[in-house]
């Protein structure tokens, strides 16, 4: 644990009549990217508040670069950068005034920051609205300025909360970008998405609900926790699959999806010949049917369903 | 510290000069509402509608009326025939004043008798009844008294010479001509700096607030001392240059003479404006967005220029609210405009003021700074 970039322990936060994190543990590594994965009201965001040193947990510890960000937010402050679901940007300031106005906050030397705010501008994509005010920018590209803003004093830490919530697919792929080339700097990454996919993008990714941990390894591991199985049947009307699936036995979810549905199941080798069978005799056309590994999101709504049957 | 800060300044005066909106509520505001107070504000009172019924029809009642109608306080612009006819004028708010003279007043007046005459005035108002009375007054007792020297001069002309009388000489002193708009200017300038550098204040943190970059600012190495002078040294100067703004109107459009010390004056804005920095940023640390930040302001500003003896003077409040104008720091701020405008008097008058204004910045500030820190967390 000496030489993780984060780490928490036995984290509790309450707020009135709530447990917002309810002892929390994890540590990222450094060239880590760690995803935080949850429904609203997990107590992601709670979590990444205590770590950029604005809230004070109610117990637990929390190290930020070796650094006691409980007890020292002022040092811990100059090794990361918090990024909010909306970062702070002032609309009436220029893109580069705002680049300009953080980077002095962090102490970057002049020629540091027109090297590093250039590099980054490349990489957002942004060269040229180095003049125009932050309030004339796309929801996308004020969200990569911010992540400019947030990157441009060199953190080793780096907090983001839904960063690319309500961001263009195109700002999307070059946020992304950027933080793998980061990573590559040796820098960690704690983030927490409600994109399911964007999760499958971290390293490792902890599954919170209700200020718990749920399950905590990668993506790939966490996939083969899954006890059950993923049916996707690809069809040019999934309504209508939708329609004639639903009551069909052995299926705990049903979702659908641009191109068809995806199903869980108890068990697709019975269940796939089951369902052809089915949708053949009732006359309904479909592309294809066949089993497909599990994503994020189907595990998760599979571990909140049997936590809450192990409850109920 | 020092280029974190000189950041935050720049920051600032570029927020406050790009925005059209700003720039404009820093300069033409002060300057019109100077304007409209210097001209609007005054208790003196001219040209007040007044309505006549003679029912004597005299010499003498002619010669009283033509009295009121060259004075140019009254108006008499209706001579009526009946008293009911008064009365709905004054009811209708077309006649402040009524005058009527009754059949008989000269004929008691030759007897050497008091003849009576009735004056009704619409007290709505109070201010402008207690003064119209005071003229009204005036004028009857001119008349009254020229009667009474006409009619000893033709009873007893040998004593027309050695009747006994008093002769007031009145001396208003700072201000001969006792022009309302000398009294205002100078309070104008103070209760103008409070709402604006108040509200100006209190807005510029609490729009951070709104806009998630206070907290975004809390993420980075900038201590809270640097952020609160970031926030307050520019509207510490913006206030300077409002004061001498609309004090140069005050000096040059209205002509109020400045008898007293410039370096007086300043010193008590400087502490002025440290008082309402501290209630500004006060008012943000309680506020969480623009809307409630407005109803805090107002809910100050109202009862700070009440207060203050900007408009009503502090002697004649009761008493338990005359020890309640002691908090507001426009008070003192108002003394030392009008002591250093009008009286020309300097520091060793001055100083329980200074002393008090000193006072409350020191406190208020503290106490701002105490409480934006808890609402950082």
């Amino acid at each position: 644990m000496q030489d993780a970039a984060i780490a928490v322990n036995g984290l509790t936060k309450r707020f009135p009549g709530v447990s917002a994190v309810d002892g929390l543990s994890f540590a990222v590594r450094a060239g880590e990217i760690f995803g935080l994965v949850g429904p609203d009201g997990a107590g992601k965001t709670t979590t990444l508040r205590i770590l950029a040193g604005i809230l004070a947990p109610d117990a637990g510890t929390a190290n930020i670069a070796g650094t006691d960000v409980i007890r020292l937010p002022e040092r811990a402050k100059h090794a990361l950068s918090y990024m909010p679901q909306r970062f702070g940007l002032y609309e009436d300031l220029t893109v580069e005034e705002n680049i300009r106005f953080y980077s002095d906050l962090f102490g970057v030397k002049r020629a540091e920051r027109e090297a590093r705010g250039t590099e980054l501008l490349r990489a957002a994509g942004m060269l040229e609205f180095r003049k125009r005010l932050a309030a004339n920018l796309s929801g996308g590209m004020k969200q990569k300025l911010g992540l400019v803003c947030a990157l441009i004093h060199r953190p080793k830490v780096i907090l983001l909360d839904e960063p690319t919530t309500g961001v263009d697919p195109v700002s999307r792929r070059d946020f992304w970008r950027i933080l793998y080339e980061l990573l590559a700097e040796g820098v960690a990454i704690l983030t927490s998405t409600a994109y399911l996919d964007e999760a499958e993008r971290c390293h490792r990714v902890a599954l919170l609900h209700q200020g718990r941990m749920l399950f905590c390894d990668t993506p790939a591991n966490l996939k083969t926790r899954m006890r059950k199985n993923v049916v996707s049947v690809a069809s040019t009307n999934p309504r209508l699959i939708r329609m004639h699936l639903e009551r069909a036995q052995g299926i705990s979810s049903l979702v659908m999806s641009g191109d068809g549905v995806h199903i869980v199941v108890d068990d697709a080798a019975t269940r796939i010949p089951q369902f052809t069978a089915q949708l053949t005799a009732e006359g309904v056309a479909f592309e294809s049917i066949v089993q497909v590994p599990p994503t994020i999101e189907d595990l998760f709504v599979d571990a909140v369903e049997s936590k809450g049957a192990a409850r109920g | 510290m020092w280029s974190r800060l000189k950041q935050m300044l720049m920051k600032e005066f570029i927020q406050v000069f790009r925005d059209k909106r700003t720039r404009f509520i820093l300069i033409i505001p002060p300057i019109v509402q100077m304007l409209v107070f210097g001209y609007a504000a005054t208790y003196e009172i001219r040209h007040v509608p007044m309505a006549v019924l003679d029912l004597d029809q005299s010499q003498e009642s002619r010669d009283l009326i033509s009295r009121f109608t060259s004075s140019p306080y009254f108006d008499v612009e209706r001579q009526v025939t009946s008293s009911r006819q008064l009365d709905d004028l004054i009811e209708q708010g077309n006649a402040t004043v009524a005058m009527e003279i009754h059949a008989g007043f000269a004929q008691k007046l030759r007897k050497g008798e008091t003849a009576p005459v009735q004056v009704i005035v619409d007290a709505t108002n109070s201010n402008t009844a207690l003064i119209a009375s005071a003229y009204i007054t005036q004028i009857a007792l001119g008349f009254a008294r020229s009667y009474q020297q006409d009619w000893i001069g033709r009873v007893a002309p040998q004593i027309t010479q050695v009747v006994p009388s008093v002769e007031l000489e009145p001396r208003p002193w700072y201000n001969p001509n006792l022009s309302s708009r000398w009294f205002f200017v100078p309070g104008v300038i103070g209760s103008l700096t409070l709402v604006l550098v108040i509200t100006l204040t209190a807005f510029a943190v609490v729009r951070e607030r709104e806009l998630g970059t206070l907290e975004q600012m809390m993420v980075t190495p900038i201590r809270p001392v640097e952020f609160i002078l970031g926030k307050t040294l520019p509207f510490f100067l913006i206030g300077v240059f409002d004061v001498s703004l609309i004090a140069a109107v005050g000096s040059l459009w209205f002509q109020v003479p400045f008898r007293g010390s410039l370096g007086v004056l300043a010193l008590g804005a400087v502490l002025f404006l440290l008082c309402m920095l501290g209630v500004g940023l006060l008012i943000s640390t309680v506020s969480s967005n623009q809307q409630q930040a407005m109803v805090t302001a107002f809910f100050f500003i109202m009862p700070a220029v009440t207060f203050s003896g900007f408009g009503f003077p502090i002697s004649t409040m009761p008493m338990w609210l005359q020890y309640l104008t002691y908090l507001s720091p426009l008070r003192y701020f108002l003394v030392v405009l009008r002591g250093t405008y009008l009286k020309g008097v300097g520091i060793d008058v001055l100083w329980p003021q200074m002393a008090a204004m000193g006072g409350f910045s020191i406190l208020l500030l503290t106490v701002a700074i105490l409480r934006f820190h808890k609402a950082l967390d």
